[in-house]
């Protein structure tokens, strides 16, 4: 459906990431925000708790994370889109009732702005190094859906996106930016309303009595009741059958991760997107994500310029990780360089499905600034070797 | 000589407002929690409350498996955030009517600081505190409730931690509406949820209930029905008390009654007046169904 023109501010912006996710998740349809006070991150929901009493939206500032969270997962209940927002320390936090959110299937998105780790860190300097947080942070197996924006404008763009995918697969969806692309501040185009395509909640057409509310159906997702349509449904973190009701044994151990898991990894291919430059014939591939792509990209026109076949493969959704790809380029290519903000964590994944048919160079940068795209070009040309 | 008929045991009324389909519960024989929640149930049918609006919130624990007992929308949350979780839930759809259902661990240990931050918002919720003293579901462990020279799991040697006293918290950090009474008390308890019922704001009802498994057992107090006695024996009713004088002490006087019942704009209230007179027209409020948006109508049955 097209969106609400209320929460859509149609017009040719100058404004930095933070708002940009701001105004996204108002386009998106989000009503309910709850967030506590961090640092690079709060910018968000500022703009939110500005413009949400004036377009039916509900703000409240949280006494911790934790409580932000929860809250988060019991308004997506009533049907609400719902989206917390935080930076490292905040996300820690968060992560048990992520865990929830993923149990229980609540439709929901986290903003994470990251900065600078370990523990408190570099709270206004740029870090990646949430990104292996985002995927296991929360004990037990589950899948989440995580994006990577390198721009004001695409974190407006994929801040709709993660609204709609938490939709479609009743998941937790992690919009992970960082200190820079939340602080840089660039032109932004927001469409009319009605060019705005727009996930709403499925509500269940089932009569109240044989409402189930893990019932698949046929379907990636169950049919959803929203808390007050007197449908009288129970959910719980524990693990449970169809109706809801903690079933703890074997088998629906089994059947509950299979669901929770399954609807993210054999969907992998409909969510992943990726943004690739010249890896037709590449011999060196440049894999980075957020406001890294954007230092490699210039790393990989120096190495052009050296006459080496450099492309760049720029993650949009970290998060499934597009796994089959990987693999079919290192088939043939001589190496993966992956720059990025930590110590070398999303060069694991593309190690992992590598397996060994292409070098992967880590390219660590240990946080509080971007990488020097010519410290990048020397690794590439290196690589080609 | 006479026949022998049998007469299939009637359904209790009750038994509308409880979801049948999953007895036996959990909880262990003469546990007080089954009868909180009777007595919760028995004032919703008192009050007619529409089930179809009505959600209950509960947290980790032994009385945390409350929710999924009750035949409403059910939400059996992490531990500690079942007044968050519950917080989202009111303030996305207002017209619900939304009961926390959770434990002295659960609220007041890993949870205190959701409720005291609840209690001086004044978020319109129902809570319901069952208190035995200990974290029961995990073997009889000590609790920011357990009394002075109380034995438990983690403290065999007797407590020495001063316990919180729930009714005064509660208060001090702003709910209008405070009320503490035993398990045996159960008229009073249904009379005292059919009042908080047609309140707003915060409103707190400790339930003090035996847990004849792990308390009773690790304190030499006998049965559950030992301890029914003892509440027979040792509660005082003092409506009106001062909060600060309702302490619970190791097997001393329980003092019980309504302490606290003052009006107080709730949140909803607060935010309504403020955004009306700062905002004026330009003020649209979360609408009563809902922040949600659907391309049909659809859902309600």
């Amino acid at each position: 459906m097209k969106a609400d023109p209320a929460g859509v501010l149609t017009g040719v912006h100058y404004l930095d990431g933070d708002f940009a996710a701001g105004e996204g998740a108002m386009a998106a349809g989000c009503r309910f925000v709850a967030g506590y006070p961090i640092t690079p991150s709060t910018e968000v929901v500022e703009r939110i708790a500005r413009r949400f009493p004036t377009i039916g939206g509900m703000f409240i500032q949280m006494e911790d994370e934790l409580a932000s969270m929860a809250a988060v997962v019991g308004a997506s209940w009533t049907g609400t889109k719902s989206m917390t927002v935080t930076s490292g320390p905040g996300f820690s936090l968060m992560m048990e009732n992520i865990g929830l959110a993923a149990m229980m299937e609540t439709p929901c998105v986290i903003v994470n702005v990251q900065r600078g780790g370990p523990s408190t860190g570099l709270p206004t300097m740029v870090g990646q190094g949430d990104m292996m947080q985002a995927r296991w942070g929360s004990h037990g197996d589950y899948e989440i859906i995580a994006l990577c924006p390198q721009s004001p404008q695409e974190t407006f763009d994929l801040t709709i996106d993660a609204f709609n995918l938490a939709e479609t697969y009743r998941v937790p969806v992690l919009l992970m930016m960082d200190e820079c692309v939340g602080h840089m501040t660039e032109k932004v185009v927001i469409p009319p309303a009605d060019r705005i395509e727009i996930v709403p909640r499925r509500l269940t057409s089932k009569p109240r009595g044989e409402f189930k509310p893990y019932q698949l159906n046929g379907n990636i997702v169950a049919d959803f009741a929203r808390a007050g349509d007197g449908y009288r449904f129970h959910t719980t973190g524990l693990t449970h059958d169809e109706r809801g009701y903690p079933a703890m044994n074997v088998e629906c151990q089994e059947q509950c991760v299979r669901r929770v898991t399954g609807k993210i990894t054999h969907n992998a291919d409909k969510i992943i997107r990726l943004d690739e430059d010249m890896t037709d014939g590449a011999e060196v591939v440049v894999v980075s994500y957020g406001i890294t792509a954007r230092v490699a990209r210039m790393a990989v026109e120096l190495a052009r310029a050296e006459g080496v076949r450099a492309a760049s493969l720029r993650l949009i959704t970290a998060w499934p990780f597009p796994a089959a790809r990987i693999r079919q380029l290192a088939m043939r290519v001589k190496a993966f360089v992956v720059p990025e903000i930590n110590r070398g964590q999303m060069v694991l994944e593309v190690e992992r499905c590598a397996r060994g048919a292409a070098d992967v160079i880590s390219l660590p940068h240990y946080g509080g600034s971007v990488h020097d795209p010519a410290a990048i070009a020397q690794e590439i040309v290196k690589a080609a070797q | 000589m006479s026949e022998t008929t049998i007469v299939e045991p009637k359904e209790p009324a009750i038994a509308a407002y409880l979801r049948m389909e999953r007895m036996p519960h959990v909880w262990c024989p003469e546990c007080g929690i089954g009868t909180a929640v009777k007595c919760f149930a028995t004032a919703l049918e008192r009050r007619k409350i529409d089930l179809d609006k009505a959600s209950i919130v509960s947290g980790i624990g032994c009385s945390g498996r409350a929710a999924g007992y009750m035949n409403l929308d059910g939400f059996h949350t992490t531990h500690g955030r079942a007044i968050p979780f519950a917080t989202g839930l009111k303030l996305s759809r207002p017209e619900l009517f939304v009961t926390v259902f959770s434990g002295d661990g659960d609220l007041a240990g890993i949870g205190g600081n959701h409720f005291i931050h609840a209690a001086r918002r004044n978020v319109d919720l129902l809570v319901i505190l069952i208190n035995n003293f200990t974290y029961g579901m995990t073997g009889g462990q000590n609790a920011p409730t357990t009394p002075l020279s109380a034995k438990s799991s983690t403290m065999p040697f007797g407590n020495f931690e001063p316990p919180f006293n729930l009714p005064q918290l509660a208060a001090s950090a702003g709910a209008p509406y405070v009320a503490r009474w035993t398990a045996l008390h159960v008229r009073q308890l249904v009379w005292t949820i059919e009042e908080a019922i047609g309140k707003k704001g915060f409103r707190l009802i400790e339930v003090i209930a035996p847990c004849p498994t792990l308390y009773a057992r690790l304190n030499k107090l006998g049965s559950g029905l030992d301890q029914m006695r003892f509440y027979h024996d040792n509660a005082e009713i003092r409506n009106g008390a001062d909060p600060r004088d309702v302490a619970i002490e190791f097997q001393q006087k329980i003092i019980c009654g309504k302490f606290v019942d003052i009006d107080r704009p709730s949140y909803h209230e607060l935010m309504h007046a403020h955004y009306r007179k700062v905002l004026g027209d330009k003020y649209v409020p979360m609408k009563p169904e809902g922040g949600w948006i659907s391309d049909r109508s659809g859902g309600t049955p």
